[in-house]
Parts: structure tokens; sequence; C-alpha cells
């Protein structure tokens, strides 16, 4: 009895070893695969069409505000400086010009007026007269002394030059409110492959003469042409512009005969309507 | 009120995006010729059976029909579809054309027409359709005599090529050229005459002596050519019309390579004595005769530019021949040619702004084109021996001859005429009842 135990046991211990042992081999090893890196596709345009990342969008907004107000208060206070030459004046005339210049001179005081409220509204109001007081009082100081006008105009300078820096800076944002109008090179590409093919070029044109048939065209999202339209249509019906009636005809039986065209699957906004330059020069050329 | 309010509120607030027009330049396009149908000339039975009596011809609607789609396809810018394909009968497509049957086919133009007998006389009313455009695009009526029914398809011709190409057509014109038989060393040269499609071939000389070098009048049917006059080669007038025939001048020398002036009122040839040639002018009206070049080197083929103003002439002063070009009175001479070989035959083109030319580069000759100033030169054919480029009266194809190599018994030997189109691509042998050299092409006839 006790010897059968015993050997089950040991059986059986032996079963749980092998078990234990052959297990973790029989287990497939998961496979070796490289973690995925994704890559975004894009179509090569003049002007991108990636939208920022979310930091960048915050910072972009920040330098475009900024620039709002740089637009808005940078512009009047030179107009100000401008101003200055009267208030020159009035270093040595104050009293009277404080009377005239309602009647005489009403536009330069209708701009500094409006410089003022901008103020106004924006820095303490209560203690706006005094400020514009003090800056009034410290420009007549500055004016007389000739080493802080040049100090100015170097402050001038660089301010400008910050500006245009800053200018610069948004630009090659490419971020201005403008919506990319253009086609990508692909899309434009696959539009251009297509209308080559449907466009008999007439032969007997000659190269040497100015000949450029711009066809305007309304479109429908399928790329059925709804509309079409020459833009010099007098030239088509003027004495001796024979050469130029065949290519426009010519042209404008390659668009009917190459719908629908293929345009984009998206953007509809953007090219429902469009516009074609036939130009067989190149080609007649030889 | 309230909702106007409403109205105006959203306007305001809805975003507003302001799109440039997009732009794109097509500057390709393919230049296979373009496909049209030509649709056979509906005829009813009467003046079908009357046509029948006087031309012999079962129907002549479908005659003339045939005449424009063979002048179309040569031109090498259009495609004649197969009349197999044709869905609608020629009676129906000439009152209202199912534009989407012609669609099907893929043709982008139609022919269609009516021939009728009226008065004894022939009348041809045709339509040229823009298929996609879905509209008429020209409708013409001719009358003339039954006989003239192959001019009336050239006509025809002329009119769809220049409604399609912008430029004039060329297909009611003649070719005047020099019709050969026999033996190379016994060749019997006749002056021919023909339509430019070899329709219509005449023979205009009996051939008892040698002729060379026809060349038509631009403005009406005379030609000038070079015949021998006891021994000598002299140049001729021949008037088509009446047959007649004269010398021109009474030279001590030969004459040789006549052209008439772009008005017709003057002959432009060389005139050979002692040794070197020169050019001269003489005016056909009071026969006065006036030296153009005085160079001691040989001068010869010269060709006025469309305008007068210029003359194209070859010679060798350089040392070997070579293009110069000319002001008209002989001053201003400037060579245009600097390439290597040899030029000859310049011949300026009708619109003036490219002179042909025949050169010979190693043992080969071409037949080429250049600018006036001698830029530009292609090269559109090249051959064991051909020469003698002349223009269409549009400017846009090349007549040429070309002979053939004689084997080593001196068998082979042939002369033919051929045409190639600026483009350099539409080369095509134009068929002659003979052998054929020194091909002339007339104006448009119905000018």
């Amino acid at each position: 009895m006790n010897r059968s135990i015993i050997i089950s046991s040991v059986l059986h211990g032996l079963l749980i070893l092998i078990t234990a042992m052959s297990l973790p081999f029989l287990a497939k090893k998961p496979l070796d695969i490289p973690p995925i890196v994704s890559v975004e596709l894009i179509q090569i345009a003049e002007k991108t069409n990636i939208p920022f990342a979310p930091k960048a969008k915050k910072i972009i907004e920040k330098v475009k505000e900024k620039e709002k107000k740089l637009v808005s208060e940078q512009a009047p206070p030179k107009k100000v400086k401008k101003t200055k030459t009267k208030t020159v004046v009035s270093v040595d005339q104050n009293e009277e010009i404080d009377k005239k210049t309602p009647d005489a001179i009403p536009l330069p005081e209708k701009t500094v007026k409006k410089i003022e409220t901008k103020k106004e509204n924006k820095q303490n109001p209560d203690k706006l007269d005094k400020k514009v007081k003090q800056v009034s009082e410290f420009e007549k100081k500055e004016f007389v002394d000739l080493d802080n006008i040049a100090k100015l105009i170097d402050k001038a300078k660089e301010d400008s030059a910050e500006a245009i820096k800053r200018n610069n800076d948004i630009t090659q944002d490419q971020d201005r409110n403008i919506e990319n109008t253009k086609l990508t090179l692909s899309e434009e590409d696959a539009l251009k492959a297509q209308i080559f093919g449907c466009w008999s070029i007439p032969l007997g044109l000659p190269y040497n003469e100015d000949l450029l048939v711009r066809i305007k065209l309304m479109l429908e999202p399928d790329g059925s042409v709804t509309k079409t339209e020459i833009l010099d249509h007098a030239r088509m019906n003027k004495p001796g512009q024979g050469f130029y009636k065949v290519l426009a005809e010519s042209a404008l039986r390659a668009v009917k005969l190459c719908q629908p065209l293929r345009v984009p699957a998206t953007g509809y906004e953007r090219w429902k309507e469009l516009q074609l330059n036939f130009d067989a020069r190149e080609m007649l050329e030889g | 009120m309230k909702k106007n309010f409403i109205c105006i509120f959203l306007l305001l607030i809805l975003p507003i995006k302001a799109f440039a027009l997009i732009e794109v330049d097509i500057t390709r396009g393919n230049l296979n010729p373009l496909p049209l149908a030509v649709s056979p000339l509906s005829i009813d039975d009467q003046s079908k059976k009357s046509f029948e009596k006087i031309l012999n011809k079962e129907n002549i609607g479908s005659e003339i029909s045939k005449i424009v789609e063979n002048n179309l396809r040569t031109s090498g810018l259009f495609n004649p579809l197969s009349k197999d394909a044709f869905l609608q009968a020629p009676d129906i497509a000439n009152l209202k054309p199912r534009f989407e049957d012609w669609n099907l086919i893929k043709a982008q133009a139609l022919i269609t027409g009516k021939v009728t007998y009226v008065d004894e006389k022939l009348r041809v009313e045709f339509r040229l359709w823009d298929i996609l455009a879905a509209k008429e695009m020209m409708a013409l009526a001719f009358t003339t005599v039954p006989n003239n029914w192959r001019r009336v398809g050239h006509i025809i011709s002329d009119k769809v090529y220049e409604r399609l190409t912008g430029e004039k057509g060329y297909f009611d014109t003649r070719i005047i050229y020099v019709a050969e038989e026999g033996p190379k060393t016994q060749r019997k040269k006749r002056l021919a005459i023909m339509d430019q499609d070899g329709a219509n071939n005449k023979f205009l000389t009996l051939g008892n002596e040698l002729v060379l070098t026809p060349r038509f009048n631009p403005t009406s049917q005379m030609v000038t050519y070079l015949s021998y006059f006891k021994n000598l080669p002299r140049v001729y007038l021949l008037d088509i019309e009446t047959g007649t025939q004269e010398v021109v001048g009474d030279f001590p020398g030969m004459t040789f390579a006549p052209r008439f002036s772009p008005d017709g009122k003057k002959i432009i040839m060389s005139f050979a004595k002692d040794g070197k040639s020169d050019i001269y002018t003489m005016d056909l009206e009071n026969r006065i005769v006036e030296r153009i070049t005085n160079h001691p080197s040989i001068d010869t083929s010269p060709s006025f530019s469309p305008n007068g103003k210029f003359i194209a002439f070859n010679s060798d002063r350089s040392g070997y021949q070579q293009i110069y070009i000319m002001k008209s009175d002989g001053s201003d001479v400037k060579r245009i040619t600097f390439g290597n070989g040899i030029y000859g035959t310049p011949v300026w083109s009708p619109r003036g702004d490219l002179i042909a030319f025949t050169k010979l580069h190693k043992g080969k000759f071409y037949i080429g084109v250049m600018r006036t100033d001698g830029k530009g030169e292609r090269l559109l054919t090249e051959n064991y021996y051909q020469e003698a480029p002349s223009w269409s009266p549009n400017g846009r194809v090349l007549i040429f001859y070309r002979e053939t190599k004689t084997n080593s018994k001196g068998e082979g030997f042939s002369a033919k005429l051929w045409s190639i189109d600026l483009t350099g691509y539409n080369e095509r042998l134009v068929e002659t009842e003979t052998d054929a050299s020194d091909p002339s092409w007339s104006s448009l006839l119905s000018n």
C-alpha cells in the first residue's frame, strides 16, 4: 500500500516536474515586432496644410494678438511723433495753439484724440489726463534735447525692425487667415494629365502669336462641368483672331471631352470654380 | 422685422471665407489627329438618276464625301472615322444630327450635307457640327456645273480645314510637275498638271524638248519654266488656259531657275555667261530687265519673300554653296546658313516666316526649313536623293521629288513626288501616272 502510494506520488511528482519544465517551451514566444512608427503621408503643396500642434497654436495666437496690438498701437504713436513737429511749434506758442487748434489744424487734433482714447481704455483712465499731459511735457523737453531726439530715432528704428521681424515670423508660420487656395501638386498633376489627353492641339496655329485661352469652369462635386466661360470672349469674334477662336474651341472641346474632371475628393469649396489656362506655344514651337 | 434682424445677425456671425480662383496651366496636349465623321451627302432619287446620266457616277453625294474624307486624312490633322460605325442615316443627320450617337463613336466634329440637281446644275449644301458643344459651326451652299463636282469636294475640305485649324486650306489647288518616262539616259520629260490629290492629270507639252523647273504664278494660271531653245536652256511663259507659250527675253547666254514675284508681274531668274551667273528680274509688262546681283560667283535659285521686299538665293561666293538673302534691289546681302553641308533651292514660305531648302551633307539629301534669319534649322526628311521643295499656299506642307538609287545595271531608277508637313511626321507619296519631278504648288483656285 505504502509502496504504491510512494510510486504514485513519485510519478505524480515527475509528471508535475515535466509539465513545469516543458510548459514554458510549449508557450509560443511572442514575435519580436518592432514598435510601429507612424508616418503621416502628406501631399506637397506650395503652402502646407498641416494643422499646428496645440501648443504651437496657442503661441501663434498669442503672437497674433500681440501683433494686432502692435498694429493698433504702434502706428498711431508714430503719427503722434509726426504731430510732434506741431507740438514743437507749440513750445513757443503754447497758449495760442490751445486756442487756435480746434479750428486751425483739425486733422492732427483728431488723430491725437483718438490715440488718447485708446490709451484711456486700456490703462488707468483716471490718470489719463495727467499722463497725457506728462507725455506732452516730456515731449516738449525731449525735442529741445537733441540727444534725446537721436535716441528716439534709434528706438523707432529698433521698433520698426522688431515689427518687421515679427511680421516675417508670422509669414513663415503660413497662417494668415488665408485659405490655402491652390491645388496640391498631385491634385494639379492629375487634372493636367487628364486634360493633356483630351486636348487635340490644332497644329495649324502659328507658334509666334499670343495665343493663351483662359477658361473659367464651374464644377460639381463629382467633377462634372456645369458652366464654361471664356475669359477673353470678346477676342473670339474680333476680325483677324481666327486662330484664337480655333484654339478656344479646341480647349472647350477638351474640357467637355474630359468630363467628369479628376478633381480632389475633398475641399469642394476650394475648387468649385477653376480657371484653366490653355497655352499651346510650347507644343507648337516643337 | 424681428426675423430680418435675426437673418442679418446670422449672416454677420457666419464665417465668411474668400477663396481665390485656382488656376491650372495646360501647356501640353495630344498631337493626335482630330477624330471627325464625314457623313455621305444625302441625295434624292431624282437627282441621283440625273447625275448618274451626266457624270456616270452612281452616288455623287457619296463620291464628294469621299474626296472630303481623303483630303482631310492626308492633311494629317484629322482622322475621319469609318463610315461603318455611323449610327445615323445621311438624310436625317443632315437635318438634325443626334449628337449622342456621334459622341458614342468618339467623333468631335461632323460633316453632313445634301446634293440636289437644280436647273441642270449641281447644288451642294453642307454643314459642319461641333459634336461636343452640340452646335452648328458652319453651313454653306455651292452651285456649279456638274463636271465641277470634284472641286466642290475640295472647296468643302478647305472650308472645314479653315474652320477647324484657323488657317486657310490647300485642297482646291493644282500641282504642275515634270512627268518623266523611259530609261534614265533617255528620259522623256513633259510638263504635266493635276489636282493636288492626283486627279485630273493633263500633259501640257509633247515631250520633244526637255523641260525643267516649272513654277506657278501666285496670282493667275500662268506658268514659267525652263526649256531648251536652239540647244540653249531658256525661260518660257505658258498660259495654262489658252496653251500659248513664249520665250522670256532674248539673252545672249542661258537663263534658268525662273520664279514669279509675289504680285506675278515680274520673273526672277538666273542668267549665266562667261562661267558666272547672276540674278536678274524681268518686268512682264514692259519687258525691262534689271540686274540684281553682280558677283564673280554662281548666284542662282532666287525666291522672293511674300511681301516682295527680300530675295533668298544660293551662291558659292563663300567657297561653297550657301543660302543668302538680300533686299529686292540687290543691296544688303547677308549669308544666313552656316551649318555643315551644302545648301540650295531656298523657297520663301507664303506665310513669310520660314525658308525651305535642300541640304546635301555627307552624301545624303535633306529637305528642311529654317527661319528667315537662318536660325531654327529643322531637317524634315532625309533620303538618297531629293530636292526642289515647293510650299502649299497656306505654308504648311511641302511637296518635293525623290529619286531612287539604280542598281549596277542602271535599273530600278524612279522619281516620285512626296509631300511632308511642317511637323515632319506626315510624309506621303503623291500618286502620279508617270514618274515625276520638279513639282510646283499653285495658289488656291477659289480665291
